[in-house]
């Protein structure tokens, strides 16, 4: 075994086992927490695999910004810490059917994806992913269009988060 | 030998070669040297901060600092660490002890992890990666979860509001600090920080001044200084976050914070005062380290001077400082910084520096204009006069005004 391999197992189980102790564990801050050695667990796959700007996105975006935000709203709900209720409710056989299939979907796709069986391509010299990415998001025959409906589409929520806050006199 | 610290990498390379180790080995070998003298050498200097900050701090307050260990009590900081490793190590009744002993190494590190990208010499980089600059802003969020975590596990009131107030300030500001780091990206056509280095023959302060103030404030919030220091201010949350914290574990969060204000200073320093560029810099890299750190350690001055001249700011000032003047200019500058380059195509050099100057320049005055009519604007607001009591009260009807009125009557 090759050091890249020990390193993938050792990630890969981390991120595993930390994505089972969020939904198993009864503290929901603890969680939380478990969440972000998840997310950070699959930045480090992004390493793996070239992709240095996705990986410190994953960082931003995730542990930076959405994990915050729900430690916060966490912690603003009284109480809502130490008080566990019940684990299960009415709809858990639903969860899971919608899981498994989930699951199954994506695990289809990825197997039909000619390059599964293919090996990763080492580091090019004077490639430049992020120079790429960059020039991608914004060429015509590329990604312009997802790009540009993206961009509305958060202005319209900005928008529509000051419209919410607005203080009418 | 213009260039030690690569030809010992080189030596040890060799070495390790030569006695049978495989490639891969030797390379985890070698990154985990670097790793390890990077942070020894940070952290040794992080001792030496503690002097240097309060004996600054006694300079801006008319006294003389520590100066009874050693000569100028430089020995102060050894006999600092000795207390704090000796102290009890207290955990608090209710805390979640995992998260609460891990919240001082996590911001610590968050700290360190930041060293992996500054650029020392042209040769002596921990990492050049192709993100450097978002891998800044990256590393500075798990800071953040840091100080909630410390905050969380505490069972403390007082460090629970220390963390909601970190969130609000440093989410905030972090909003600013990314758009101006992106105008040095913008300028160097690179994310790499080693890059925007090697692009600067002009400093950037010169061309994106506007830029770097703005990084400057919003780095001091980032470290929650005063004027930003809501987050442990002693007046009204006692120590903020870190309130239940004795011992090294206090240590720990005191030293990061230490180190992230000279962490700051070399970011700027890198981002905007050219790094390691200095005379002679070509001939003998070396000396890149010594221009770096002169560097960061003005930066760190001008830090200091500001948190011991300045009061702190109040809270909603804090926001609206932030919402509606800080942000807003940042995104004007990238704005007028990408157009007046695009403009600036052909022009190269001397002339690019003078008209960037000069539209940084109209930037600051176009501001000071709209500052200035916004607080004539609240100046007559305040000035109006306002009746202390209401109106109304004489015209309402018995039983109907106040609570001792209808007792009386």
């Amino acid at each position: 075994m090759t050091i890249d391999q020990i390193l993938f197992i050792l990630v890969a189980a981390a991120t595993l086992g930390a994505a089972l102790l969020v939904v198993t564990s009864r503290n929901l801050i603890h969680a939380a927490l478990w969440l972000i050695v998840s997310l950070f667990g699959i930045s480090i796959f992004y390493v793996f695999l070239n992709a240095g700007f996705l990986a410190v996105v994953q960082v931003v975006v995730y542990i930076g910004a959405i994990a915050i935000l729900m430690i916060f709203a966490i912690m603003l709900t009284r109480r809502v810490a130490d008080t566990p209720g019940p684990r299960f409710n009415s709809n858990w056989i639903w969860a899971v059917l919608i899981s498994v299939v989930l699951f199954g979907t994506i695990s289809w796709i990825i197997s039909s994806w000619p390059g599964i069986n293919g090996t990763k391509p080492g580091l090019v010299e004077a490639f430049d992913p992020v120079q790429k990415l960059g020039v991608a998001l914004v060429s015509p025959e590329a990604y312009v269009i997802p790009f540009e409906l993206a961009s509305v589409l958060l202005l319209a929520a900005l928008i529509g988060a000051i419209i919410v806050a607005w203080e009418r006199e | 030998m213009s260039d030690p610290i690569t030809s010992i990498g080189n030596w040890i390379e060799n070495l390790l070669v030569s006695l049978g180790t495989s490639p891969g080995l030797t390379v985890l070998i070698l990154t985990a040297l670097g790793v390890l003298v990077v942070i020894s050498f940070v952290l040794v200097l992080d001792i030496l901060l503690v002097w240097v900050e309060r004996k600054i701090v006694a300079r801006f307050q008319d006294r003389l600092g520590p100066n009874r260990v050693g000569p100028f009590g430089l020995i102060q900081p050894i006999a600092d660490v000795i207390k704090l490793i000796i102290k009890e190590d207290t955990i608090p009744a209710g805390a979640d002890k995992v998260v609460f002993n891990l919240a001082p190494v996590i911001a610590l590190v968050a700290v360190l992890l930041i060293w992996a990208v500054v650029p020392f010499t042209p040769t002596l980089v921990g990492a050049d990666i192709s993100v450097g600059v978002l891998y800044i802003v990256a590393v500075g969020g798990i800071g953040t979860v840091a100080i909630i975590m410390a905050g969380w596990a505490s069972n403390n009131k007082f460090a629970l509001l220390g963390a909601f107030r970190t969130v609000a300030q440093i989410v905030s500001y972090e909003i600013p600090l990314v758009i101006a780091l992106l105008v040095p990206v913008l300028l160097a056509r690179t994310m790499s920080v080693q890059g925007i280095v090697a692009n600067q023959e002009i400093w950037y302060i010169v061309t994106a001044p506007v830029a770097a103030a703005i990084l400057l404030i919003s780095g001091i919030a980032e470290i929650g200084r005063t004027p930003f220091d809501l987050l442990e201010a002693e007046s009204e949350i006692v120590a903020g976050f870190h309130i239940e914290y004795s011992g090294m574990k206090f240590g720990l969060f005191y030293a990061g914070e230490l180190l992230h204000a000279l962490t700051i200073g070399a970011l700027f320093s890198t981002l905007f005062l050219g790094g390691w560029r200095g005379p002679f810099v070509d001939q003998f890299p070396i000396l890149g380290i010594f221009y770096l750190f002169i560097k960061a350690f003005f930066v760190y001055f001008l830090i200091m001077w500001i948190r011991y001249t300045l009061p702190r700011i109040r809270i909603d000032h804090m926001l609206n400082f932030n919402w509606k003047f800080l942000t807003p200019l940042a995104i004007v500058v990238l704005m007028i910084t990408a157009i007046t380059d695009k403009l600036l195509e052909n022009v190269s050099g001397f002339g690019y520096t003078v008209i960037m100057l000069g539209v940084n320049i109209l930037i600051v005055w176009i501001t000071l204009i709209i500052l200035r009519s916004y607080s004539s604007r609240e100046r007559e607001k305040v000035g109006e006069p306002r009746p202390v009591a209401n109106v109304d009260v004489s015209n309402t009807a018995p039983g109907e005004g106040t609570p001792s009125t209808s007792s009386t009557g």
